[in-house]
């Protein structure tokens, strides 16, 4: 018992890393309101930028910068890949919420149930 | 000429007519002209041809390889030369017939009317002179295509449902069963090529040797085996000199022509009467022959007993081929012919009654053999060689088949044979005793069908006597092919 | 010069699209994507020359070592898909002009060259890099400019639409990513060919499985593979007309293209298809495509939504060769990969010529249009005809090798499968061509005109090549072995 109790909480962030991801993709498909989903699509894809950086992380190590004194850090590659799966993200958030507004404009209702009621009236 | 050469006029002769003849839109005479002009040519290219298949040559030409082992080739061999001749000589016949049916009905679209026979007798040649399965399934079902405009002729409603069933059932059937037979064909033997005695012994076990030729049984639906049959019926919709030509000679021809075709070059007799795949053959084609003649019998509307009739005579040569010895794969060769002569006789005569007394049903065609005397005493004649009457060319196929079936002791063929030939009397007799029954006191007036249509007809019916009493060339060419 | 081609292959779109956003004027912006589509294939076709004279190309960005940094690698494969895509982009180039300028607001015709060049960068780019990561980003360039394309449909649910493909592409998107990170951490690399090399010594093999399986659901949603294509009609059929010719003629195939790549050059054929049931998947996926997509496109009465659908089958084929996982069934994808693109970028084209001259979608709108414009309509049925698959088309050659395949690899039934479903094809292309020749033409229609010829030579160009490519097989099938060889043998 205390074994497994003492691999769960070892490996603590990879169970913060599903819970996040399973969060995040459970709101983009249960919520109906288009800024909601978004949300959890940031909130997806935030998970994955830890999947990556956590591991790199080396206890007691410093952030990945060159100097002579220290001679343990953590890995730099993932942390700039992630900055620019960050920038990625921000333009997908960017362009998901300009579409939010523009659906906004033409509909009056950012609830899909409520815009697919509209447009079938069409 | 080459042999090469008449090969490439073979083909190139109609598809060239068909091509000019839009140009004369507006010209009916010119228009016709081209057409007759053109059916004139191809048999003439036909029959020289023909001299050097008889002296024993075999030219083969290839066109163009499109992938490695898929390439588009002709070859000339004895069953295509029989195809080949027939068609093109009874398309001269039929054009002659179709200027005085389509004028003397006032059809629509004639322009179309001709280009599209013209590209369906193209097609024709190129299902005759095919030398590999790849070119055969290509110009199959090119035939189809260029066939759905006249079909389709009248556009009526039911014109247009008619040719949907038609589209659907033929396309349906060769891209579904046809198309996989052929790849399993190339996969299993390496090569599409027809060659005397097969290219498929030793390659393959008997049960999927059974397997590939229901596959191309029913999937060359043209040969309309039960139950691929029903686009048949639902043909006759078209303009009778297309129900006479095509769906009598060409199109159904070209569909039992493949299938005796594969028998012999893709299966070889031999292999498959080892095998004993083709053994369930005879039965479908036996049932078929039966079933349609049945059906046939209740038939009042004249052209779709007729229909039901070519399917049953179809499946005569299915049967010979099924047979599996030479003399009824001779008997099915020389049937193709006898039929084709008959049936367009008949055919003709349909049409022509319907231009002059527009009589289309059985029940309303008492007295008609007294004021077209002409038109029904050919009926008559094409009706004996329907049931295989001496002097007639029906006689002669009917006459190889069962021999054949004698030969191996093939008692289900023989009992076939022998109740059908009842059963094709008792359709096509009644007929003919109402058209010629209760002349009446009255003299009645003749009134003939335009000229055009009667010689056609007229000439036919002799040509179906000619070949009971000159059966040379025919004979000459089965001959040919079963000695390989 | 020459040894930076792979570099320019990217670089030149981008620039493009950065000269667009400047100038922000529609005629420029048009001469521009032209010049830059051009030129993409002038070195997309040199690279093709040079790696089929000499062998792969390596190009590392930045002279980074490809441990760390990035590499562009191109071989047969590769310059095949680039070749493709840039000259899609040359031979739509002419249509652009009238039929953006007819379907988008002026003042944003110079946004959609600027997303339409970015588009292309990020297709060329996912199909150059050498890198996992690196291919990531360049899918979202592409990605996040086609939503924007969408979205500037003129009908509102384009807006929808765009929305909709956004939700799903960035969970595709992501889920690559979530896969990449998995390689990444049991191999320490990005580099597709190091991680080719490294995978086999893993000793745990569940997360190298559970990489695979994200991989192959991220691109799976990018690809449109049935059930993941949901996004595909509504993106396709709401779009400007220049959107749909593109998106359906490139985007799929590039997904296509880097899901080959994974499961044949990373992860490798034997793992994937032998001991993994992928086969069992991918081809139950395949045969649903063909079928249910199919059906779906019978009774569409919007021709965008029904080739839009169609799409979805026809990439069932594509996938189909893949899961056969011989050179002959994967000869017959990667050549069905071309066909396609030929086919439904003429077809969206044509589409595009019907809006542009008679505003129609719907089959009632456009009934009898074989009349007054007969050359389009004509253009159609040819494209029709070979999305059927009818021999003397591109069509045949590529459903040809699917049949022999699947009977070579003893699957007789996936034969009928093939064949049973064109029948389909043929029944939804038969609606088709009846609805433009056979009926009469509607009053609405009695003003229309023939498409003008800006249109009408792209749209033929593309026609010609579907019959040429299906009477001369020896490029497009001898290019596609050579890349099936490849595959097969692991990343050479």
């Amino acid at each position: 018992m205390n074994t497994v109790l003492g691999q769960f909480i070892a490996n603590y962030n990879q169970w913060i890393i599903v819970f996040l991801m399973v969060s995040g993709l459970y709101i983009v498909i249960a919520h109906g309101n288009m800024v909601k989903k978004l949300v959890g699509l940031s909130l997806f894809q935030t998970s994955v930028y830890l999947l990556y950086i956590s591991p790199a992380k080396i206890l007691g190590g410093t952030p990945p910068i060159l100097d002579p004194d220290f001679t343990v850090y953590a890995q730099p590659l993932p942390h700039v890949l992630i900055l620019t799966a960050i920038v990625v993200g921000i333009a997908t958030l960017a362009l998901g919420l300009a579409l939010v507004v523009r659906i906004n404009e033409a509909y009056g209702t950012i609830e899909e149930d409520e815009i697919f009621a509209g447009d079938d009236r069409d | 000429m080459s042999g090469q050469t008449l090969l490439l006029v073979v083909l190139i002769v109609p598809a060239a007519t068909a091509l000019l003849i839009p140009l004369f839109d507006g010209y009916p005479n010119q228009r016709e002209g081209t057409t007759l002009v053109g059916a004139v040519l191809l048999f003439g290219a036909v029959v020289l041809l023909l001299a050097q298949v008889l002296d024993g040559g075999r030219p083969a030409l290839t066109i163009w390889e499109l992938l490695p082992g898929l390439t588009i080739a002709f070859a000339i061999e004895p069953l295509g030369m029989l195809f080949a001749t027939i068609a093109s000589g009874l398309w001269i016949l039929n054009s002659l017939y179709s200027i005085g049916y389509m004028r003397a009905n006032r059809e629509p679209r004639q322009t179309t009317f001709y280009i599209a026979f013209a590209a369906a007798i193209a097609s024709s040649m190129g299902i005759a002179l095919a030398g590999n399965l790849f070119t055969l399934f290509l110009f199959y079902e090119l035939l189809t295509l260029v066939t759905y405009p006249l079909v389709t002729h009248r556009a009526s409603e039911e014109a247009k449902a008619a040719g949907r069933r038609y589209l659907l059932l033929l396309l349906g059937a060769s891209t579904l069963l046809f198309l996989p037979a052929v790849a399993w064909t190339g996969v299993a033997a390496g090569t599409l090529d027809f060659q005397p005695g097969g290219i498929l012994d030793g390659k393959m076990a008997a049960v999927p040797m059974g397997l590939l030729l229901a596959l191309f049984v029913f999937g060359i639906a043209k040969a309309a085996v039960m139950p691929v049959h029903a686009w048949l019926p639902a043909a006759m919709v078209a303009p009778t000199p297309v129900s006479a030509l095509l769906h009598a000679v060409a199109v159904v021809k070209a569909g039992v022509f493949a299938i005796l075709k594969i028998i012999v070059y893709i299966f070889g007799v031999d292999v498959l009467a080892e095998a004993g795949s083709g053994d369930w053959l005879a039965y479908v084609a036996g049932f078929t022959i039966i079933a349609a003649s049945t059906i046939a019998l209740r038939q009042d509307h004249l052209k779709r007993r007729l229909a039901y009739s070519t399917i049953s005579q179809l499946s005569y040569v299915v049967l010979g081929a099924a047979l599996l010895t030479p003399l009824a794969v001779l008997g099915a060769a020389v049937h193709i012919a006898a039929h084709a002569v008959s049936k367009i006789t008949l055919f003709f005569s349909a049409g022509a009654v319907h231009t002059a007394a527009h009589v289309e049903y059985v029940s309303e065609m008492e007295g008609v053999g007294w004021r077209m005397p002409w038109t029904m005493g050919s009926f008559s004649v094409g009706a004996l060689s329907m049931i295989g009457v001496p002097p007639t060319a029906g006689f002669l196929g009917k006459w190889f088949i069962l021999l054949g079936a004698v030969s191996i002791g093939h008692w289900f063929a023989v009992a076939v044979i022998i109740l059908s030939t009842l059963l094709n009397a008792g359709y096509f007799l009644p007929i003919v005793y109402s058209a010629f029954r209760s002349r009446g006191r009255e003299p009645v007036e003749m009134r003939e069908a335009p000229w055009p249509q009667v010689v056609a007809l007229v000439v036919t019916a002799v040509l179906t006597v000619a070949m009971f009493l000159y059966p040379t060339v025919p004979y000459r060419l089965a001959e040919m092919l079963i000695a390989g | 010069m020459r040894e930076h081609l792979p570099a320019l292959q990217v670089v030149v779109p981008l620039l493009g699209a950065l000269l667009v956003a400047l100038t922000r004027r529609a005629l420029l912006a048009w001469i521009v994507t032209t010049v830059v589509s051009v030129l993409v294939l002038v070195i997309a076709a040199m690279l093709l020359q040079q790696v089929l004279a000499t062998g792969p190309i390596s190009y590392r960005l930045g002279g980074w070592d490809p441990v760390i940094g990035i590499e562009y690698r191109v071989d047969v494969v590769n310059a095949f898909v680039l070749v493709l895509i840039s000259a899609v982009a040359v031979v739509v180039a002419p249509f652009a002009r009238s039929s953006v300028a007819s379907e988008v607001a002026e003042d944003r015709v110079a946004w959609f060259y600027t997303m339409y060049n970015l588009a292309l960068t990020g297709l060329l780019g996912v199909a150059i890099t050498g890198d996992a990561f690196n291919a990531f980003v360049f899918l979202e360039i592409s990605s996040l400019s086609s939503y924007a394309l969408v979205a500037m449909g003129s009908h509102r649910r384009a807006l929808m639409a765009a929305y909709q493909y956004l939700i799903v592409g960035t969970i595709g998107a992501t889920f690559y990513v979530i896969g990449v990170g998995l390689i990444f951490a049991m191999t320490g690399t990005l580099n597709l060919q190091l991680i080719a090399e490294r995978i086999g010594q893993v000793d745990s093999q569940q997360p190298i499985i559970a990489a695979l399986a994200f991989i192959m659901v991220g691109l799976g949603l990018k690809l449109a593979m049935f059930p993941l294509h949901v996004w595909l009609p509504n993106a396709y059929a709401y779009a400007p007309s220049m959107a749909s010719v593109f998106l359906a003629a490139t985007a799929t195939k590039v997904a296509i293209y880097l899901f080959a790549r994974f499961l044949f050059s990373v992860f490798g054929a034997g793992f994937v298809f032998s001991d993994l049931p992928a086969t069992l998947i991918l081809t139950g996926l395949s045969v649903a495509a063909v079928f249910v997509a199919g059906a779906v496109a019978v009774v569409q009465t919007d021709i965008k939504r029904l080739f839009a659908y169609s799409s979805v089958a026809q990439i069932g084929y594509i996938t189909m060769g893949i899961a056969l996982a011989t050179t002959t069934g994967l000869t017959g994808g990667l050549v069905h990969v071309v066909n396609h693109a030929l086919i439904k970028a003429a077809l969206f084209m044509a589409i595009g010529a019907l809006v542009f001259r008679a505003k129609a979608f719907s089959f009632a709108e456009f009934a009898g249009i074989g009349r007054k414009m007969p050359l389009t309509a004509a253009a159609i049925a040819v494209a029709g005809l070979s999305l059927i698959g009818v021999p003397g088309t591109v069509g045949f050659v590529s459903k040809w090798y699917l049949v022999v395949a699947a009977m070579e690899a003893g699957w007789w039934w996936l034969a009928f499968v093939i064949v049973g479903s064109s029948l389909l094809t043929m029944v939804y292309v038969g609606r088709v061509i009846e609805a433009c020749w056979f009926r009469e033409p509607a009053p609405a229609l009695s003003e229309v005109r023939e498409a003008p010829v800006d249109m009408l030579i792209p749209i033929w160009i593309l026609v010609g090549a579907t019959v040429y490519f299906g009477i001369d097989t020896r490029l497009t099938v001898g290019v596609a072995n050579q890349a099936a060889e490849i595959l097969l043998m692991g990343l050479r």
